[in-house]
């Protein structure tokens, strides 16, 4: 029951904080805080209670929903879905941390949307009932839509409904597959359902695997986001206050990977595979294409959105990799992009709180001035460019290993971003914090508050650096048995390929 | 003793935490003594395990030490884990010693600077990953290192941030060497998933038994690899940003730009070597691009105004002669004249820094002059230090590390008398060039005043580093002068022994040919520089004077062909042509809508009109149907 509650807890502290808005403004932070930290808690503990992962879910809870349509509720947790809580959770205290100071009005409705976004993409992550995951993939929508709309930058407006267009077309998409898999697998067996685990063997034509795949990668891959499909991320990361593109980069996108390696891969065997030259074409293409357009930015915000979605080419790379090296390095990258990326948007709000401006071009030589908040933005500028002892090489390294089994163009193209990376990396941090002085600004370093969040996420991102083996360890069973689904299934179908063939050139002969 | 191991990159990796972790509230001179101390330790530590590992040979080659795992992913695994051989050793040597001279003459260097304490926190970082580059026993834990080391070079060149053009060599820095970087890291996936592992002594061992020599993939890797190594270490044609690296204050470019960093290209190729001699043609074209870049260096350093340009194109000069001797494989010859470069090189770049900071920043030679009566210490350093640069025959260690390089880049099976050549112009150009500087910069009449002496703190490593300069050399001595082989006795224990052509006994008549070259080099630098300066007027001013000042001209042609179009390809599409298509559509949406709302002006006469039209039409059509 407990993956129940833990989306429960988030909805109630939702309500609460926002009912406590109209009380003050401290009490809906502190209890967003509170019932953030529970839900961490009560899931550290049961970590620490589970020693052996196996293949099986840890925790799997189902009960019937709707039963005539066959819709159920039914939760289960992996090593896989367990990081992404984990991940979920501390960023989501990071997140009521850095806007104590930011968001001064509406503050309980803020809290309530932010819990809610939250709420909606714990459910994401845990959901194996397609029809409930669908309603979560929607619930993620809505608040972040308002979150840009009501608490965002200037272009608000626009980029809260260039955000909302994209995702609820894609997701509009999606939706269609997840009925289409519906008929065809109740066509088939006799059985109606949305539950995943039934549905992961349906037999479908090798169109008809492309046809529905193609409404799920939609979405997911608007999400990731992948080029052509990721306009909405710029503007959406850029107007966004800074929990909302901290939430986005760290979180929201990663639902998208997630999507991808519990739902693409196993479901869609045979379909993702003929799909995975052209899945690893578009990874390299956002690789590169990202950490061009970041290499050209002068909004500091909009550069670290960029190169977001050259981060996100490596996970894509890696997923239609299929091998074990790949798929750790794409779980590290999700933590470590979550992290590191944060932590640079965290900067960025930083740095906009106290010089009002988020244009590279009037910073510089800022170091002096905040040398705390300079080292932070080295560390992560460097995590960025895939320094090893940071996170981030560890997931690049992976992947572009797992890439190079399959794939030795692709892996070397994408080894071009690592040089690409330095580029706007460095740029960065010669732009804000090295350079002349181009404004006599006057402002502070780093409080306690936020240098204490500074240190947690160094903390993390070093740690994933140089002992990544935790990490591993629980996202090994996930992936192998994702993998070996995936392989046996065409395995199976190059073997009836093969039979078919081998038949039809007898008949051949009979003629 | 195999933990005394890991505490020697441990200790400055401490050091670097405590100076960050209290930088609020250490004093200045606590920083520099905690800086400093740290990497004094570790020297004696490497002394002491030196000792030990030392009279355990050849018995016993190496020490090997695990500290934890550092990832397993199916057959994926690489540990955090040392391992001590002789070749390590002598780059522990050199980078802990040299490095603590370093670190002790910056606590007088650079104690009037603001950022002392960020100063000796970026050097112990450097120092502990230059330790680690060297230690590793797996190639994944060197490319941390080598990553490492790369880093603190970037953060030291733009140390003195506020002024752009130290950022701009700084990025410099980073991104040519990370271009080199990115190559090597395709090359250790090839390793990999051709061996399973990361670890060099079964990759070595795995690589000599599967592949053949001279196949195509041995040559691609080496090549690949040789790619990591020629961005490191200042390389043609990787070679320009380390002339701009000179921004960085003056016991960084002793440090890191010329005893340490620079030289791991050299210790990468010297630790690979197996794979280089499964790819012969590799091992040639390295021979050649040694023999190539210090002429190029050399020319180059003849040429500037700059007292720290000159040492750096010196210093890429120098490491050509490293590649050249790594090409012939004579990798002791190698290692050697990487050590006996540490010293005077550091030597050179430590007693520059005292003249610069005295004169107050001013760093070109023709303003200097008359240097020698005002700071005799100096001038003796310097002087010990350019004679070893220049290899003044029999008395200076140089003579015997670079005529060791000479002798077998001519005697070696796979050199040549092209190489040779080359050698022996690079001689003459050394000599050239060192004693230029010291006839302008210390002879003649004073221009610019000294404004202080300089203290202890800061002669004293010049005093040691000039010992070392004068008698390091005689830890091996070549078969026609005393035959002596204790430092290629005890390389050889971990690297292979350079195979000779039966010419032994015409060394002495190439080590005379050698000599004379430096001597006249040195007599030309006094007849053109002191004596009488006119002879060289019409080549100070012509053309080719010129091109060898602004280093052959290889920044211009890496202007034209990368970094414009790179910054235009930035520009060109800076707002997403992408997203250009979807405000489009958004804006077609719009103008629809206004074309539209036109009719929608609530004007009876109007709609009357049109509806009538539209009947009209209508009937029109239905009629001639």
């Amino acid at each position: 029951m407990i993956l129940i509650y833990l989306i429960l807890i988030l909805l109630a502290g939702a309500l609460l904080a926002w009912i406590s808005g109209n009380l003050n403004h401290v009490l809906p932070r502190v209890i967003t805080l509170v019932t953030l930290i529970v839900d961490l808690v009560w899931l550290i503990i049961y970590l620490l209670q589970t020693v052996a992962f196996s293949n099986k879910w840890l925790i799997d809870v189902q009960h019937h929903w709707i039963l005539q349509f066959g819709i159920g509720v039914h939760f289960a947790l992996d090593g896989l879905s367990l990081l992404m809580l984990l991940l979920t959770f501390f960023l989501g205290i990071i997140s009521v941390l850095i806007s104590w100071k930011e968001i001064n009005s509406r503050v309980g409705f803020f809290h309530f949307n932010l819990l809610l976004i939250l709420a909606g993409i714990v459910g994401v992550f845990l959901s194996l009932d397609l029809f409930l995951f669908y309603f979560f993939w929607e619930l993620m929508l809505v608040p972040m839509y308002f979150l840009i709309g009501i608490w965002g930058h200037e272009n608000r407006t626009k980029a809260a409904y260039k955000f909302f267009l994209y995702t609820q077309a894609s997701g509009l998409l999606m939706f269609i597959s997840i009925l289409a898999l519906y008929f065809v697998h109740g066509n088939s067996t006799g059985i109606y359902t949305f539950d995943y685990i039934q549905l992961l063997g349906t037999h479908m034509s090798a169109s008809t695997g492309l046809l529905i795949m193609s409404g799920f990668l939609a979405a997911f891959l608007v999400k990731l986001p992948v080029v052509p499909l990721h306009n909405w991320l710029p503007d959406a990361h850029t107007e966004a206050p800074t929990a909302g593109s901290l939430i986005l980069a760290a979180l929201l996108l990663k639902t998208g990977a997630y999507g991808l390696l519990r739902f693409i891969v196993p479901l869609f065997p045979i379909a993702s595979s003929s799909f995975a030259p052209i899945g690893m074409i578009l990874g390299v293409i956002g690789i590169l294409y990202g950490a061009k357009l970041a290499f050209a930015q002068t909004d500091l915000k909009r550069l670290i959105a960029y190169t977001s979605v050259s981060h996100m080419g490596f996970v894509i790379l890696g997923v239609f990799s299929f091998n074990e090296l790949a798929y750790q390095g794409v779980v590290i990258q999700m933590i470590a992009h979550g992290i590191s990326t944060g932590a640079l948007f965290i900067m960025a709000g930083q740095l906009s709180e106290r010089i009002h401006t988020r244009d590279i071009n009037k910073m510089g030589g800022l170091w002096e001035k905040a040398p705390f908040m300079g080292a932070i933005g080295l560390i992560f500028s460097m995590a960025s460019l895939g320094l090893p002892g940071l996170g981030n090489f560890i997931a690049e390294l992976l992947i572009l290993l797992g890439a190079f089994k399959s794939n030795v163009l692709m892996s070397v193209l994408a080894c071009i971003g690592l040089i690409a990376a330095t580029l706007y990396s460095l740029r960065i941090l010669q732009k804000v914090f090295y350079g002349v002085k181009n404004t006599d600004w006057k402002m502070n370093d780093l409080s306690i508050r936020e240098k204490t969040i500074a240190v947690s996420l160094v903390i993390v991102i070093a740690g994933l650096g140089f002992y990544p083996q935790p990490v591993f360890n629980i996202a090994k069973p996930a992936l192998l048995k994702t993998l070996d689904e995936h392989n046996e299934k065409t395995q199976l179908n190059s073997e009836n390929l093969k039979v078919e063939t081998d038949l039809k050139s007898k008949l051949y002969f009979y003629k | 003793m195999k933990t005394l191991i890991a505490l020697i990159p441990a200790l400055p990796m401490i050091s670097f935490l405590i100076l960050v972790l209290f930088s609020g509230k250490l004093s200045r001179k606590v920083a520099g003594w905690i800086g400093a101390g740290s990497i004094g330790i570790a020297a004696v530590l490497t002394v002491i395990v030196s000792v030990d590992l030392i009279s355990a040979l050849p018995e016993i080659k190496s020490y090997q030490i695990t500290l934890w795992q550092w990832m397993s992913v199916g057959n994926l695994s690489a540990d955090i884990s040392f391992r001590l051989d002789s070749l390590s050793l002598v780059f522990c040597f050199v980078i802990t010693f040299v490095g603590f001279l370093i670190h002790s003459y910056s606590i007088g260097f650079m104690d009037k600077d603001e950022g002392i304490i960020r100063f000796f926190a970026y050097m112990n970082l450097f120092v502990s990953s230059m330790l680690i580059l060297v230690l590793a026993d797996n190639i994944l834990l060197v490319y941390l290192g080598w990553e490492g080391v790369g880093l603190c070079s970037y953060l030291l060149i733009g140390f003195w941030y506020k002024e752009p053009e130290n950022g701009t060599a700084a990025r410099k820095a980073f991104i040519i060497t990370r271009i080199g970087d990115t190559a090597m890291i395709i090359g250790i996936f090839i390793l990999f998933l051709s061996f399973g592992t990361f670890n060099i002594q079964d990759i070595m061992h795995l690589a000599s038994a599967k592949w053949v020599a001279g196949s195509s993939i041995a040559t691609i890797t080496a090549v690949l690899l040789l790619g990591g190594a020629l961005g490191k270490s200042a390389q043609v044609p990787l070679q320009t940003w380390l002339p701009d690296a000179m921004a960085g204050p003056s016991p960084v470019s002793a440090l890191i730009h010329a005893a340490t960093m620079v030289t791991a290209g050299v210790y990468l190729i010297a630790r690979t070597n197996v794979l280089f001699s499964l790819a012969p043609i590799v091992q040639g074209f390295i021979a050649g691009i040694g023999a190539l870049t210090l002429l190029i260096a050399g020319f180059s350093a003849l040429t500037q105004h700059d007292l720290k340009r000159i040492l750096a194109y010196s210093t890429i000069s120098q490491i050509g002669y490293m590649f050249l001797a790594l090409g012939v494989g004579a990798y002791s010859a190698a290692i050697f004249h990487f050590m006996i470069h540490a010293f005077f090189k550091a030597l050179l770049f430590l007693a520059a820094g005292v003249v610069i900071l005295v004169l107050n920043e001013e760093h070109d030679i023709f303003k200097m002059g008359g240097l020698r009566k005002k700071m005799p210490a100096v001038f003796w350093t310097f002087l010990i230090g350019s004679a070893s640069l220049s290899a003044l025959p029999l008395v200076t260690a140089g003579f015997y590390s670079k005529d060791a390089i000479l002798w077998f880049a001519l005697s070696s099976t796979s050199g040549g008398v092209v190489l040779w050549i080359a050698g022996i112009v690079g001689a003459f150009l050394t000599a050239l060039y060192s004693f230029r500087m010291i006839f302008i910069a210390f002879f003649g009449e004073a221009k610019t005043q000294p404004s202080f002496q300089a203290g202890y703190l800061m002669t004293i490593p010049l005093v040691v580093l000039a010992v070392f300069s004068l008698f390091g050399g005689f830890i091996e001595l070549p078969a026609s002068l005393g035959n002596f082989h204790l430092f290629s006795n005890l390389i050889n224990q971990s690297l292979p022994v350079v195979g000779i052509k039966n010419v032994e006994h015409l060394e002495w008549l190439f080590q005379l040919i050698s000599s004379l070259i430096a001597l006249s080099g040195i007599y030309l630098a006094y007849l053109f520089y002191y004596k009488k300066p006119v002879f060289i007027d019409s080549f100070n001013h012509s053309k080719i004077h010129h091109f060898f000042e602004i280093g052959f001209g290889f920044d211009k042609v890496y202007d034209i062909l990368i970094v414009r179009p790179v910054v235009w390809l930035a520009e060109i599409d800076k707002k997403d042509f992408i997203d250009q298509i979807n405000i489009s559509i958004s804006n077609m949406a719009l103008i629809g809508n206004e074309v539209l709302s036109i009719a929608q002006n609530g004007k009876l006469r109007w709609y009357l009109l049109t509806f009538a039209f539209g009947i009209a039409v209508i009937l029109t059509y239905m009629m001639t149907k």
